[in-house]
C-alpha cells in the first residue's frame, strides 16, 4: 500500500522545488528533512530495536534474572527447545488460533458481509445493515480481558451461566469446558471467533463500498444469481482487503495471549499452552529468562517469515491479476 | 486510501431500498438468519446484565436466566472498592490520553520526513516500521523491564507510555507516510514560493489537511492502549498504577469474586470503552476501513 504511493510520487520528483543554483553546495533536497526523523528513529532504536537485538542476547545464556549471573550457553537453549514437548504443542495450538481467529473469521465475514451489503442492504435499507454490522463488530471494542472474565465465568464448571442452564434442562453432568483438556482448547477457539468475527465483516463491507455497482447490475442483467455474483465479482473484488485480514488476523493469531491468560493460564495439561504465553512462563514464573527469550525469539522469525509469505503470495496475486488485464 | 473521503455515488446509490427487491419470502429467512447470529453475538452481553445487579443468593436460587428480583448495586460496589476504581479508570484515561497525543506526533514527524521529504531509503523504513507493529511483544519485554528499572520507571504508567507510543506510532508512520505521499505538491511549492520554512509548512500547510486523519488515528491509539494488556500486566505491578483490564483480570483470582461481582465488574469496565465508541463511531468505522483501502 505505502510502496505504490511513495513510487507515484518517484515519478513527480522533477516537478518540486529545488534549491536556488548558484554560491551555495547543492544538497539533495531529502536531507532537510532528516531531523525530522530524528525522535522517532531515537524512540525506535530505545523502545525496538536495542531490545529486540538484548532479546536475542539473552537467549544464549542461562540466566535466572535480575542480580543473578548470565552464564554462557551458546544455542543450548535451542537445542533444548527442539526436545521441548510443551513448546512444540504450544506451536500446534497456534495452528488451532489461526482457525479459530483467522479461517473461520474470514470465511463468516466474507458470506456475512456480502450478505449484509449486496442483499439484505437492498432489501430492508442501509440502517438494517449497519445495525446489524455495529453488533458484529461490538466485541471487538471490549478489553480482551474483559472479553476473558466474562466467558471465564460463563464457561465455568460450578457457577457458570451454561453449565447452570445445561443443568436446568436437564444434563446431569455438564462439561468442564475450560478444565477438561478435551474441551479446553475447542472453548477458547469459539471465544476467539466470537471477539474476532467482526473485524472483517466491517472491512469486507467497507470494501464492497468501493466496487462499482454497475458490475452487479451487468451481471444481474446476464440472469446471474446471487451466488453466482458472491463468486464472480465480489470475492475477487475484495480480493486486497481479504489478504490485509488474513495477514493481520494471522499475526494477531500467532501472538495471542490476553484471552489465554485470562481464560486458562495454558492449561489444564498444557492443552491451551501458546508460544507467548510459555515464554511469559519462562520469564516471570520459572525464571529462566534465556529459555523463554529463545522462545520469544522463534516466535519472531515465525511472524516474520510467515508475514513475508503471505505479502509474497499478495505481490503475486497482483502481478498475475495485472498481467492477466 | 479512504481516510478523508465522504459518501461516493456508489455507496448513496446502493444505500437506497430498490424496489425491484421488495419481494419475496426468501428475504425474511437471510434476515432472521442475519438476526440470529446478533443475537449470539449479544448473548454474553446481555447474560452480563442479567446478573450484574443481583444478589447472590437470588444468584444461587433463581439461575443466570432469571430477571434480578430487585436491583442490588452490591456487585457494582464491591468490585468499585475492591478495584479502587477510580484510580484504575484514571490511570486507563492518562496512559491512552498520552499515548495517543504523543503517538500521534511522533507518526505526524516521521510521515513528514518519509512522505514528504521522501528521505533516501523511506521504502526500507517504512518496511521496518511496520516490522515492529508485527513483533511480538514477548521479544521486547524482559529488556524493556531491566530498562525500566535501571533508569527508575519501573512500575511507573511513563513507561508504558513510552512504549506504546513507540508502537502505535510505527502503524501511524505507515498509515500516515502513504496518505502524505500523495499530498497535492502545488500546496506545497506555493509555500515554499512564499519563503516558509519546513518546519512552517509542516504546521500551517500539512498539519490542517492531515488533521482527520490524524484524529482517527489518535481515536485508534487511545482505543488500542486502552485494551492492551501484557505490557501492562508486566511492568504495572501496585495497585496504584494498574490499568482497568489488568485489575479486574488480577482480581479474577480472588475466591471471594462472586457471579454478581464477576458480572458487575465487567460491566463497569468495559463501560468507558463503549461510551468512546459511541461517541467515536462514525469516525472509527471510517478508519477501521483506512488501514485496508487503498
Amino acid at each position: 500500500m505505502a510502496d505504490t504511493a511513495l513510487t507515484e510520487r518517484r515519478s513527480r520528483a522533477d516537478t518540486r522545488p529545488r534549491a536556488p543554483r548558484g554560491t551555495r553546495r547543492r544538497r539533495a533536497p531529502w536531507v532537510g528533512y532528516l531531523p525530522y526523523l530524528l525522535p522517532g528513529a531515537v524512540a525506535f532504536v530505545v523502545v525496538i530495536g536495542y531490545p529486540l537485538v538484548t532479546n536475542v542476547y539473552f537467549s544464549l545464556f542461562k540466566w535466572r534474572g535480575g542480580m543473578a549471573p548470565l552464564r554462557w550457553n551458546g544455542l543450548g537453549n535451542y537445542v533444548d527447545l527442539l526436545g521441548d514437548d510443551k513448546f512444540w504443542t504450544s506451536f500446534g495450538n497456534s495452528l488451532a488460533m489461526i482457525v479459530a481467529m483467522v479461517l473461520v473469521p474470514t470465511l463468516l465475514g466474507l458470506v456475512l458481509a456480502a450478505v449484509l451489503f449486496d442483499y439484505l442492504g437492498r432489501r430492508f435499507g442501509e440502517r438494517v445493515s449497519s445495525v446489524l454490522r455495529a453488533t458484529y463488530y461490538l466485541p471487538q471494542i471490549l478489553p480482551v480481558a474483559v472479553a476473558g472474565v466474562l466467558w471465564n465465568w460463563i464457561l465455568n464448571s460450578q457457577t457458570g451461566a451454561l453449565n447452570v442452564i445445561l443443568r436446568g434442562i436437564g444434563v446431569e453432568t455438564p462439561p468442564n469446558w475450560l478444565g477438561d483438556p478435551s474441551t479446553a482448547l475447542p472453548s477458547v477457539m469459539l471465544v476467539l471467533i466470537w471477539v474476532q468475527m467482526g473485524y472483517p465483516v466491517v472491512i469486507f463491507m467497507a470494501a464492497l463500498q468501493r466496487v462499482d455497482p454497475e458490475l452487479y447490475e451487468a451481471a444481474e442483467l446476464d440472469g446471474a444469481g446471487w451466488w453466482d455474483r458472491f463468486r464472480a465479482i465480489t470475492v475477487p473484488q475484495i480480493r486486497p482487503e481479504t489478504f490485509v485480514v488474513t495477514l493481520t488476523c494471522t499475526v494477531a493469531a500467532l501472538k495471542v495471549f490476553g484471552p489465554i491468560y485470562v481464560l486458562t493460564r495454558g492449561g489444564p495439561e498444557s492443552s491451551t499452552l501458546v508460544p507467548s504465553y510459555y515464554s511469559y512462563l519462562n520469564f516471570f514464573d520459572k525464571s529462566q529468562v534465556g529459555y523463554g527469550s529463545a522462545i520469544a525469539t522463534v516466535l519472531t522469525l515465525v511472524i516474520v517469515v510467515v508475514a513475508l509469505v503471505i505479502l509474497g503470495l499478495q505481490n503475486r496475486a497482483e502481478r498475475r491479476e495485472r498481467e492477466g488485464v | 486510501m479512504a481516510v478523508a473521503t465522504d459518501l461516493r455515488p456508489a455507496q448513496v446509490r446502493a444505500s437506497a431500498i430498490d424496489s425491484r427487491y421488495r419481494r419475496g419470502v426468501g428475504r425474511w429467512l437471510v434476515l432472521a438468519a442475519a438476526v440470529l447470529v446478533g443475537l449470539a453475538v449479544l448473548a454474553p452481553f446481555g447474560i452480563m446484565l442479567l446478573n450484574a445487579f443481583k444478589s447472590p443468593q437470588d444468584y444461587a436460587a433463581n439461575g443466570p436466566l432469571s430477571l434480578p428480583s430487585g436491583l442490588y448495586l452490591d456487585g457494582v460496589v464491591a468490585f468499585w472498592e475492591r478495584t479502587d476504581f477510580p484510580v484504575k479508570l484514571w490511570n486507563s484515561v492518562f496512559i491512552s490520553a498520552v499515548v495517543a497525543v504523543l503517538g500521534a506526533l511522533l507518526s505526524l514527524l516521521n510521515a513528514y520526513a518519509i512522505g514528504i521529504g521522501r528521505v533516501k531509503g523511506r521504502l526500507w523504513i517504512v518496511a521496518l516500521f511496520l516490522l515492529a507493529n508485527m513483533l511480538p511483544q514477548e521479544a521486547l519485554i524482559y529488556p524493556l523491564f531491566t530498562m525500566a528499572q535501571s533508569v527508575g520507571l519501573s512500575n511507573s504508567q511513563w513507561s508504558v507510555i513510552i512504549i506504546f507510543t513507540v508502537i502505535q506510532s510505527a502503524f501511524g508512520t505507515y498509515l500516515l507516510s502513504s496518505v502524505l505521499g500523495t499530498f497535492p505538491p502545488a500546496l506545497l511549492e506555493a509555500a515554499a514560493l512564499d519563503g516558509a520554512s519546513r518546519w512552517r509548512i509542516l504546521w500551517q500547510v500539512v498539519f490542517p489537511i492531515v488533521r482527520p486523519t490524524l484524529s482517527v488515528l489518535m481515536i485508534f491509539f487511545f482505543i488500542w492502549t486502552w485494551n492492551e494488556f501484557f505490557i501492562p500486566l508486566v511492568m504495572l505491578t501496585s495497585n496504584d498504577t494498574q490499568t482497568i483490564p489488568i485489575a479486574l483480570a488480577s482480581l479474577q483470582g480472588d475466591r471471594m469474586m462472586d457471579a454478581p461481582t464477576i458480572n458487575a465488574g465487567s460491566l463497569v469496565s468495559l463501560v468507558p470503552a463503549v461510551i468512546f465508541f459511541l461517541i467515536f463511531q462514525r469516525t472509527l468505522t471510517r478508519g477501521v476501513t483506512a488501514g485496508a483501502v487503498k
